[in-house]
Formats: C-alpha cells, sequence, structure tokens
C-alpha cells in the first residue's frame, strides 16, 4: 500500500470537513458566545466543500488503497450532502433560539453527520461504509434528542437509537457473512468473485442483510416505525437534515452495493425485493399521509413514499435508474429542506402542535411564505415545470426500460393519491379563514428565508434543466 | 501427547489446592467474631440487597464513558507503538506511520480538551 500526497488533494473535502470540526470544537470551549460564529462558519465551510466537490467532480480516483473512492457520482453527493447542510445551517440560526436548544454543539454534530455521509458516499470497502454510517448515526441519535427538556424530543431519540443500533446489527452481520462468502470487504472484488461461476447462499443472505438494514435508513415501508415519532419529535431543522440528507447518505451506501451488479452477469438479482419494498413504500406512505393532522407526521408519511419511489430506480437495476435515484435525491433533498424549512417557521413555541389547521389563512397573514410553501407542496407532489417531477420521470423511465411496467403504472398512481395531501395544505392556506386560536407567530428570520429561497430556486432549476443534470451524472 | 498437559494439570492442582487452603485457614485459625455487617455480601461498599430501579448519579456514566474513550486510545497507541520500528523502516511507509498517529492523537487531544474544559472530570 502506497500512500502519496496526491492522495491527500483526493480527499480534500474530507479532509476540509474534518479540520472544520477540529476547529468548531476549539472555538467552542474556549469561546462562551460561540454560537453566531459556529453557525456561519459552518454554513461557509459547507457552502465551500460544495462548491469544490463540483469543481473536482472529473477528478475520479481511487484512493488509500482501494479503500475510498473520489469524483464523479461521489463528489455529486458530496456536494448534496455539502449544500444541504449549508441551507440546514441557514435555516437553524434563528431556529435553535426559538426552540431553546441555542448551543455551540449542535453545529459540531452536523458538522460530524456530514463527515459521516461523505465517507458513506466515497467507501468502496464495507468496513468505510460502517464507520461512515456509524458517525452520521450517532449525531443524528443525539441531534434528534437535542431538546432536552421536551418529552417528545427525548422519545424521537431513544426511539431512534433503539431501532437504528437495533439495524446496525443487521448491516454488520449481513457485512459479515458477505465477508464469509467472498472473503473480502472490498466492492469490486466482492462482486468479481460474483461474477464467476456459482455464488454461494451465503452471499444472498448476507446482501439481505445489508439491504434491510440500510431499508430502514431510508424509511421503506416494513422498517418504518420509528419515522413518524422520530420526525416530529426532533427539532424541525434536525428533521429537515435526517430526512434529505440522511435519507441520500443511506442510498448512496445501497448505489454502493447495487451499481457493480449493473455491470455483471445477472443485474435484476434483487429486482423482485426492491419491487416489492417500493410497491409497499409508496402505497403505504401515501395512504397513511391522507389522515395526517399534524404537519411533520404528514411529511414524514411523505418520506416514506419517496423512499418508495426512489428504490424504484434500485430495482430497475440500470444505468438510468442509478443516475435518476441520484437526481431524485438531489430533487427531494432541496423540496423537503425547503418545506421543513417553513415548518420551522410557522410552528408555535414550545408544546405548541404544527397541526394543518394552524395553517389556515396563512396566504393573508404571510402571502412570501405562503406561495413557498405552496410551490414547495407542488413539487413534492411531483407537478411538471419543477425537480419533483423529473426525479419521479427518471426513475419510472429507468423502470420501463427494465421491463417493470407495473411498477411505473403503480408508482403513478399513487403519486395521484399524494396530491391529495399536498394540496389539501395549499387549500387550507388560501382558502380557509384563520381563526384566533391557530393564529400562532410566525418567526421573523432573514437567514431561514435566504435558506427557503436557496431552496427554491434550485428546485425551479432543477426542474427547468434536468437534463444537463441528468447527463452530468451520466458521465460517470 | 496427554504427558504435554501434565504441567497444566499441575498448574490447576497447585491453584485449586492453594486457593481452597487459605480460604479454610483463615476460618480454622483466625478469630471469629461475627456481626451482620461482615456476613453480608460484600458489592464494593454498595448495598447487597435492594431495589433494582435504583437511581444512580449521571457522573458515573460520564466516568464510563469517558473511561471507554481512553481506553480506546490505548488500544490503538499500544499496537502502534510495539510495531513502529518495523512500520519505520519500511520503506513505503517510513515517516508516515509517525505522523499518523500524531494526526490521531491531536484530534483525540482536542476531545480531550473539550470534557477538561466543560468539567467533565469535575466530580462536584
Amino acid at each position: 500500500m502506497n500512500l502519496t500526497s496526491t492522495d491527500y488533494l483526493n480527499i480534500l473535502p474530507l479532509l476540509l470537513v474534518g479540520a472544520g470540526i477540529l476547529i468548531s470544537l476549539t472555538v467552542e470551549m474556549y469561546s462562551k458566545k460561540s454560537v453566531g460564529f459556529l453557525s456561519w462558519f459552518s454554513f461557509l465551510l459547507h457552502l465551500l466543500v460544495a462548491y469544490y466537490s463540483l469543481y473536482t467532480v472529473n477528478n475520479v480516483s481511487s484512493v488509500f488503497g482501494g479503500m475510498m473512492g473520489t469524483g464523479g457520482t461521489v463528489n455529486i453527493f458530496y456536494f448534496i450532502f455539502n449544500f444541504g447542510a449549508a441551507i440546514v445551517a441557514l435555516l437553524s440560526m434563528d431556529y435553535i433560539k426559538k426552540a431553546e436548544i441555542y448551543f455551540g454543539e449542535y453545529y459540531i454534530l452536523l458538522q460530524s453527520a456530514v463527515l459521516g455521509m461523505m465517507l458513506m458516499a466515497s467507501a468502496t470497502d464495507l468496513v468505510m461504509v460502517f464507520i461512515g454510517l456509524e458517525l452520521m448515526s450517532i449525531c443524528f441519535y443525539v441531534l434528534a434528542g437535542f431538546q432536552r427538556k421536551n418529552v417528545r424530543s427525548n422519545e424521537a431519540s431513544l426511539k431512534y437509537f433503539l431501532l437504528g443500533s437495533f439495524t446496525t446489527g443487521f448491516i454488520v452481520y449481513g457485512m459479515a457473512l458477505i465477508y464469509g462468502a467472498s472473503g473480502s470487504l472490498n466492492i469490486q472484488s466482492i462482486f468479481s468473485m460474483l461474477s464467476a461461476e456459482s455464488t454461494p447462499i451465503l452471499f444472498y443472505v448476507g446482501t439481505l442483510l445489508f439491504i434491510i438494514g440500510f431499508c430502514f435508513k431510508i424509511a421503506a415501508f416494513p422498517f418504518h416505525m420509528w419515522v413518524p415519532d422520530v420526525y416530529q419529535g426532533a427539532p424541525t431543522s434536525v428533521t429537515a437534515m435526517m430526512s434529505t440528507i440522511g435519507k441520500a447518505a443511506a442510498f448512496s451506501a445501497l448505489l454502493l452495493i447495487m451499481l457493480p451488479l449493473i455491470g455483471s452477469k445477472n443485474p435484476q438479482t434483487f429486482t423482485p425485493l426492491f419491487t416489492v419494498l417500493s410497491a409497499a413504500s409508496m402505497i403505504f406512505g401515501s395512504i397513511v399521509a391522507l389522515a395526517q393532522t399534524d404537519i411533520k407526521r404528514m411529511l414524514a408519511y411523505s418520506s416514506i413514499a419517496h423512499a418508495g419511489y426512489m428504490l424504484i430506480g434500485l430495482a430497475a437495476a440500470n444505468d438510468t435508474g442509478a443516475s435518476g435515484i441520484v437526481f431524485y435525491l438531489a430533487a427531494y433533498a432541496f423540496m423537503n429542506l425547503g418545506a421543513f424549512g417553513i415548518v420551522s417557521l410557522i410552528e408555535g413555541n414550545g408544546d405548541t402542535e404544527g397541526t394543518i389547521e394552524s395553517y389556515a389563512g396563512l396566504s393573508d397573514r404571510n402571502p412570501l411564505l405562503a406561495g413557498l410553501l405552496a410551490l414547495f407542496m407542488f413539487t413534492l407532489s411531483g407537478l411538471p415545470p419543477f425537480a419533483g417531477f423529473f426525479g419521479k420521470y427518471y426513475v419510472f423511465i429507468a423502470s420501463l426500460e427494465a421491463g417493470n411496467v407495473w411498477i411505473a403504472v403503480l408508482g403513478a398512481l399513487s403519486s395521484a393519491i399524494s396530491a391529495y395531501f399536498y394540496l389539501r395544505i395549499i387549500v387550507v392556506m388560501y382558502f380557509r379563514k384563520s381563526d384566533v386560536a391557530s393564529d400562532n407567530i410566525i418567526t421573523e428570520s432573514h437567514t431561514s428565508l435566504l435558506g427557503i429561497v436557496i431552496s427554491a430556486i434550485l428546485v425551479i432549476m432543477m426542474g427547468l434543466t434536468p437534463g444537463s443534470i441528468v447527463r452530468l451524472i451520466n458521465s460517470f | 501427547m496427554i504427558e504435554t498437559y501434565i504441567p497444566l494439570f499441575l498448574v490447576f492442582g497447585f491453584a485449586i489446592i492453594f486457593a481452597a487452603g487459605t480460604v479454610m485457614s483463615s476460618g480454622l485459625f483466625g478469630p471469629q467474631r461475627p456481626n451482620e455487617e461482615k456476613l453480608s455480601t460484600y458489592e464494593s461498599g454498595m448495598k447487597p440487597v435492594g431495589t433494582a430501579f435504583e437511581r444512580v448519579s449521571i457522573k458515573y456514566y460520564l466516568v464510563a464513558m469517558l473511561f471507554i474513550i481512553f481506553d480506546l486510545e490505548v488500544i490503538f497507541v499500544y499496537p502502534w507503538a510495539v510495531q513502529f520500528i518495523s512500520l519505520y523502516t519500511d520503506p513505503a511507509i517510513g515517516t508516515h506511520a509517525f505522523y499518523s498517529m500524531l494526526l490521531f492523537l491531536v484530534v483525540f487531544e482536542i476531545g480531550f480538551l473539550y470534557v477538561y474544559k466543560k468539567g467533565g472530570f469535575k466530580w462536584d
């Protein structure tokens, strides 16, 4: 194994975030009033790393003796994580004052979680996947329970921790079986062994356990139990992060094991499994979301449904599917960040419920926020001119190419169902008079508004030029 | 074959005799002045019988957690120290062996400093 200085240059995004964490820790412990500085520091750091990742996107290489890869899709994931985290930093600035979690550790944990995600996306070795996953998950467990005095937040943290660590056991056991079957933890050598004559049954069992573990992290149907409670109980800015870039990170690990399979002899090995998972997630998420009265719970169930749409791309097991998922993840990240940003502004102090009814008459009280939320609801439901539509379009096309027509039809049907609950919010905002009881205070926050507007611009831009982005993803 | 295990059996036998002998000899030769405290089970100063759901001060958990962290540091540093000469003389690794551990320790000590600054080592 030779370690050269180019290795370090190639993992510069990771080193920058790592150095950022150390600087933040040092600042936090020596200064009493560090939170304001740390929020802007994390924003600028993640923005810089996001820019650098896109700048070096063509620099495809393998570093540290095949433990990690950089460039190409990995850098696109870096961009999604870091740009998302920068928006989360903007959204958090005023929110964490309101939620009474005004501590510098919030931003340190945010940066550490992003570092974990980046490790996961760049890993080409199962051990690295595990390290990244744990770094991300532990930060999320802590962040979910950051409102120490709020019972719901504590419940969210405990549920997420217990179920999350249980499924981590599945992932490790899966990795152990894969190692037992193939004698290697490196993804490339595992799959080169797979394309040889016969594959031991142990390999399939191991991969199945691995997939189950990550289906928990992406919130797919039979493993979704934690999602509504955790998303509702966690501080809204944390929910925004978990549901968007956290999901993207888990998908990057699933793509890691699916991408080598695409080029192999038998690409559709796991298609039946993913088809069932995606169909169940879409239908379950869309139908249960209809009955929700709390906006965070509704967005949680919609998150389950969106995991289902993304799994269509994995079920297709072709290049269109893979690039479709990456596009969908980016689109979903920015539209959900915007939606949760608005929710974080409108939700009351303390235990006030974020019911959908409290959005009544928002168009009179704050037309700008109502307009932006309407935009995010349109794009989440997948209406044409925005990014959400093209995300769905690419995964449906992929599944048609793979000859899997009925799952695309099911996806379209479930989109139609989901349009009801997304558009219901718009109806409540514009056509319902606000009564005094629900007339809660909207937080004035320029930084949050900036974050929401940036998300909106990205969502519109991705809807206008989806082809060029998909071509960029496809070129690797 | 079995002969090679004879020393092992001897050690086991000696250990059993020694352990049983010392415990019994204290009963045989020592003065016996029992009271209730002496006869109860020794549990490092804790009450041996009581509710299992007793509330424990959070400081214990903090100490336990910090102990794990520093224990892990030793796990990484010890094999590195043992192998350092052979790593250093390997032309493919060289000074890299030194600097990577230095980097690890710097990262680690910043965490250590953080715990110190936040009062993690204060008992009161």
